[in-house]
Order: structure tokens, then sequence, then C-alpha cells
């Protein structure tokens, strides 16, 4: 009850709705901007940029003297514009690399915020409580105007990366063939930095400039692991951003003491979390299962192979389960053959000691081992022969059997006929692998 | 008649150290053309001058008679494989779709009839089945053609291949001669920066040997011989005798 209290009471109060727009609309446009920064491999340029607005607000507070947003717009993007003409300054004309780059552009930058900041703290100037704030953000002292100020320019931002799509994408792609076809692309390039310099900035009241970055890049990172398109990838982005924000907002108001920021920095990290282990197709877990179900599908295969192949040396009808214990890969696989005896594949026959000893394949397993060496076979041959057959399919495309495709099998089975690689025992319901073989 | 594609005294560096000296090179129109030349020879930094992705140090490019920047609807460029990250999230067909670009313009979405044109690019290259496959589920090879289809979507005059047949299978080799051919007969002029010596004879109409300066250029007839590729490799290229004229680059 207490907990529906404190809801009520947060939509009921008219600043707490500026607040979770303002965080809302924040996290959307952070996140369509921060998988453009993403695929660009700028992950670490939003941190760069954020720590680097720090002197250009304190700078627009000491020259105007106000606290208004706009003035803070202005100085922390100039400031911003700076540090990404540094970093590209740096790697262009000296032999350090990007990441010593970044790493130097920010700590100057930062440390010369936090030495104005503090020289702020110690002037007289009585306005200056309150400047601190960017540091980590306080986004429940967003007000009114503030949100206006970040609603419009969020939404100019969106509309520019909306008709700017196609050629962030060949930027983030492969830039040099966007230049190939005479787009500029340095310029398209500092148009992006512009983009998150802007998006930084209009976060910092928000998410603070130590935070910031967090929310630029891990809903993207996230994204990415929903979508092989990057339509759908900024709109998840843009998605799990806005949810981010209203999340972390809505708890930090209904925990009290805990500040907004690092609540929406911490939902968007679980919501990656989240993404990493359970996205279907890319997610670890995905991963897992898939490798879970190729090892058991090899083992089977070679299970059927080793049983069939060591009856079909020694001319057998069965073999011993005690040769298995000596297969390098295979012994581990033991119990394996009690579920292919459920299934009816094959018969473990007891010996005295009363434990399997002799397994003997059935009518069913017969075939089955007869096909998966038939298949094994024909996948060598093909191997073997990739030059020499007629064909536009390559090798590196076929690695399991199903990927032979059918006409290629005639030709494949004659030439394991002609190896005399074929294998001998059990063709009573296969074709003869004897017809057809020019003489 | 201009040529297609005209150098005159071009060099360019990196870091002080010249990779390409003097270039002066005229391209015959119409043929397929092997840049050939060891490993740092600036093969592929010469065909980043010419379309303009690195700073000249001197000298100028000519296509048509006319500065490139006048000319980028005319060209196709086709960069090297491992230029770019392929896991990255798009399909075939919209890769090929960047080829259209150029002709669009700014802020202009491709349509029905670019799509249409990019899928029968991926049809030449054999890759239609793949149209919707992401990217970095291709093989090295499929990746290959992607890009092939890419620059035959630019429907251009003249096309820049940086080392098309490095690393792919022999259904890829052949898509790309198919194509080749198909762009020769078209009266198309084609650059392709080539590392096999053993295919030169057969692909190319005319080669360019190049290693840091223009060694001998001309028709493969005439100067793809042992004394000019001697020249081009220096001391790194044992020519085994024997009519077949086996040559090995070390």
């Amino acid at each position: 009850m207490a907990i529906f209290q404190l809801v009520r009471s947060f939509f009921d109060d008219p600043n707490a709705l500026w607040v979770i727009s303002g965080t809302t609309l924040l996290g959307l446009c952070s996140g369509v901007l921060g998988c453009f920064a993403f695929l660009r491999k700028r992950g670490l340029m939003g941190d760069v940029l954020a720590h680097s607005t720090l002197p250009g607000i304190c700078l627009a507070f000491m020259i105007t003297g106000s606290k208004h947003p706009f003035f803070f717009l202005i100085g922390a993007t100039l400031t911003g514009i700076a540090a990404s003409l540094c970093i590209g300054w740096i790697t262009r004309y000296s032999r350090i690399k990007e990441d010593t780059a970044l790493g130097l552009v920010l700590s100057v930058f930062f440390g010369v915020g936090i030495v104005l900041l503090t020289q702020i703290q110690h002037s007289d100037n009585g306005n200056q409580s309150g400047l601190d704030k960017f540091l980590f953000g306080q986004s429940a002292s967003m007000v009114a105007s503030d949100v206006q100020v970040m609603g419009t320019v969020a939404v100019i931002l969106l509309i520019l990366c909306f008709l700017f799509f196609k050629e962030l994408k060949l930027l983030c792609f492969d830039a040099n063939f966007g230049r190939s076809l005479g787009f500029p692309m340095r310029g398209l390039d500092f148009m992006l930095m512009l983009f998150l310099v802007v998006a930084v900035v209009i976060g910092l009241q928000a998410a603070g400039v130590v935070l910031m970055a967090a929310l630029l890049i891990t809903p993207a990172a996230a994204a990415r692991y929903w979508t092989e398109r990057l339509e759908h990838m900024v709109l998840i982005s843009a998605a799990m951003g806005a949810f981010s924000g209203i999340l972390g907002t809505w708890i930090s108001s209904v925990a009290y003491h805990l500040s907004t920021g690092p609540i929406i920095v911490i939902s968007a990290t679980s919501v990656f979390m989240l993404s990493m282990i359970f996205a279907p197709q890319r997610g670890l877990l995905a991963k897992w299962i898939r490798l879970m179900k190729i090892r058991k599908q090899v083992a089977r295969e070679n299970l059927f192979a080793w049983i069939y192949e060591s009856c079909e040396g020694e001319g057998n009808e069965s073999v011993s389960i005690h040769r298995l214990n000596h297969h390098p890969s295979l012994k581990k696989h033991k119990q394996m053959l009690h579920q292919l005896e459920k299934e009816g594949y094959l018969q473990l026959e007891t010996g005295e000691d009363g434990k399997p000893s002799v397994i003997r394949l059935t009518e069913k397993g017969w075939e089955t081992a007869y096909e998966t060496v038939l298949y094994k076979r024909m996948l060598e041959v093909w191997l073997m022969h990739e030059g020499d057959l007629e064909s536009d399919v390559h090798s590196e495309a076929i690695t399991s059997k199903e990927q032979i495709p059918d006409r290629l099998i005639p030709e494949l089975r004659q030439l394991l006929v002609r190896h005399g690689h074929e294998p001998k025992r059990y063709q009573v319901r296969s074709t003869p692998l004897k017809e057809g073989v020019p003489s | 008649m201009n040529p297609p594609v005209s150098v005159r005294n071009l060099s360019v560096a990196y870091h002080r150290k010249p990779v390409l000296r003097e270039i002066d090179y005229d391209a015959p129109e119409g043929e397929l053309i092997g840049i050939i030349g060891p490993n740092g020879a600036g093969k592929s930094t010469l065909i980043k001058a010419i379309l303009g992705l690195l700073p000249l140090a001197s000298g100028e490019v000519r296509i048509y008679g006319k500065p490139y920047a006048q000319q980028r609807q005319r060209i196709g460029y086709v960069p090297q494989r491992e230029s770019v990250d392929w896991d990255f999230p798009t399909d075939a067909l919209d890769v090929v779709m960047m080829g259209r670009y150029g002709k669009l313009g700014w802020f202009r979405r491709p349509k029905a009839e670019d799509r249409q044109i990019a899928m029968e690019c991926l049809r030449k290259v054999g890759m239609e089945a793949f149209a919707n496959r992401q990217i970095s589920q291709l093989s090295g090879g499929q990746q290959q053609r992607v890009f092939l289809a890419r620059a035959l979507a630019q429907d251009a005059q003249i096309y820049f291949m940086d080392e098309p047949f490095a690393g792919v299978d022999a259904a890829t080799e052949k898509a790309i001669i198919g194509v080749l051919n198909e762009l020769k007969q078209q009266k198309k002029t084609v650059l392709v920066v080539h590392h096999d010596l053993q295919t030169v004879s057969e692909y190319f109409d005319s080669v360019l040997l190049l290693n840091m300066r223009v060694i001998a250029a001309g028709p493969t007839k005439e100067v793809f011989n042992a004394e000019n590729l001697q020249k081009t490799y220096g001391g790194r290229l044992t020519i085994l005798p024997g009519n077949s004229g086996l040559m090995v680059a070390r």
C-alpha cells in the first residue's frame, strides 16, 4: 500500500512528470545516437565528450554568471567539440594511437573542469551553488524550462538522425567507400561527433558528466544482441534507453535518497545484461544451447560411425563395448548408448558380470549408421576432389551432410567406389553403389 | 580522346616516408588492367590516391580528362574485404544497395528500382540466394562477391578493385572472372590490384608493374616478361626454368 501511495504521489507531483519526461527523452535520444557511436567503434568517445563538457559548463557560468541551461549548452558543446578536434588532431598528426589520445584528452579536459569548478566554489559569487550537480547529475532538480530545452534539442537530433540515416549507415560500415561515392565522410564524422556532444550535453543535468557515456553506449550494445538490421537496432536501442530512463526515475522516486542518474545507468546495464544472456541468436545462453546440441549431434554421429566401422573392419555383426574405453573422445559418451538403445537403434547385450558388454545394431540402427558413414565419406571425397567436380558450391560452405547438394551425390558415390572407400556393410536397402560406375 | 584514368607525377607519402614516387600512367580504355607488384609496392595506395582517399604529396589525377570530383558517378570501387567490420547489423542486399547511394545523393532513400538493380547485381555474382543473409554469416569469398556486386550497382564506367582475388575460393574466383569479362564486353575499364603472378596473363589485357614507381606498363604480352618482373620484384622473385614459366614470389 505504501508503495502504491508513493507511485500516486509521484504522478500527482507535476515536477515529477517533467523529470520523467526529461529522462525518457534523454534515454530515447542517447539510445539512437549511441547506435552510431557503437557501430563506428566510438564507444569510449562518448565518455571523453561527456567529461570534456565540464570545463565548458564552468566557463559558461564564469563568463555569463547565469545558470540558464542554454548557456551551459553552448559552453559544454564548445569544449566538447574542442576535445573531439584534439583527438582527431592527435591521431592524425602524431604517432599516438587513438586509445592513448582518448585517455589524454579525457583526463586533461576533466582536470581543467575540476580546477575551474573548485575556483568557482571558492569565489564570492553567491550564485555558484549547484554547479557540482553536473558531476553526477541531479534530475530531481530539473524544472519545466530545462525539460523544454532538452526536449527541443532531442527532437531536433532525432529528426537529423532520421534524415541522415543512409549517410550515417555508410559512415559506420564503410567510410572509405562512402568517400569514393563523394560523400564528405570527414564532415559526416564530425557531424556525428557534434550530435554526440549535444546528446551528452542535454543528458548532463540528469546523468552527470561521469555517467552520461553509459547512457549512450549501453542501450546500443544491448540492442545489438536482438537484431541484425540497423533500422531495428536503432528502434530497439531507443526503446531500451527510454525504458531505462523511466525505470530509473521511477525507482529513485520510490526509494528515497537514491539519485536518479546512477539508477538510470544501472537500469540500462540490467537491460544489457539480460540481453547479453537471453537474446535469441547472439545471446550467451542461445550460443551455449547451440554448442551443446552440436556436441550431442557430433557425438551421436561419431558413435554410429565407430560402431559401423568396427563391424566393417572385422566383418562382425556386433562390437564389444570395452573397445569404446580406448576411444579418445567417444568414451565420454557411453551413456549415449543407453539413449540409442531406448530409441531402438541398438541392443546392448549383457555380459557375465551383468553389465552391458556387446553392442549390436538393429535394422534401424544399421540403416542410420550406413547413412552416417556414407555421408561422412562422401564429405571426405568431396574435399579431395573439390577442384575436379563441376560445381559452384565450395567446400567452405559444406561442413555437414545436409549441405551436400543432391546433384553431386551420384558423382560422389562413384568416386567412393573408385577409391574403394564405399561403406561395405548393409547395402541391402540402399541403392547398390556399383551401379552406374563407368568401366 | 582522353584516357579513362590519367595519372601525372603522382607521389604519396606516409609520415614523410614516400610510398609512391612520380607515377605517370595512362590507363587504356575498355581493358582489364592488372596492377602488379610486391607487398608494400603501393598498389592499394595508388588506387586510394586516384580515388582521393589519401592526400597526394604531389601530382594530379584525371578521369576522362576531368578532375575526379566531377567524375565520381563514373567510378566504381571494390575495397579490400578486410577494410570493414563484417559484424555490422545488415544483410547482403543492403550492402549492395550502398552502391546506389552515390546516384541517390543526400537524404533520398533507395527505392524499389534500386532494390531491383541491387538484386540483379547479386544475381550476377551468384549470390541472389544470400540476399537476406546477415553479412557476418557469409564466407570470405561470399563477402568478396557482395563487395563486387556493390560496385556493379554503382553502374560505373571505370572500376577499381583492390585485391578481389585475395583468399577466395574457386567459386568466387570464377564469379569474379565472369564479372570481369562481362565488364570488358561492355567496354568498361577495370583496374585490378592482383597478387597471383600465375594468372596475370590469363586474366589481364594489360598490366601496370609497380614498385613505388612505375616499372613497366603496357599490353600483358609485351610487358609481362621475366626481365620486367625481376625489376619489379628485385631479388624476391625466383623464376623457375621451363616452358611453364612458373614464377614464385617470395
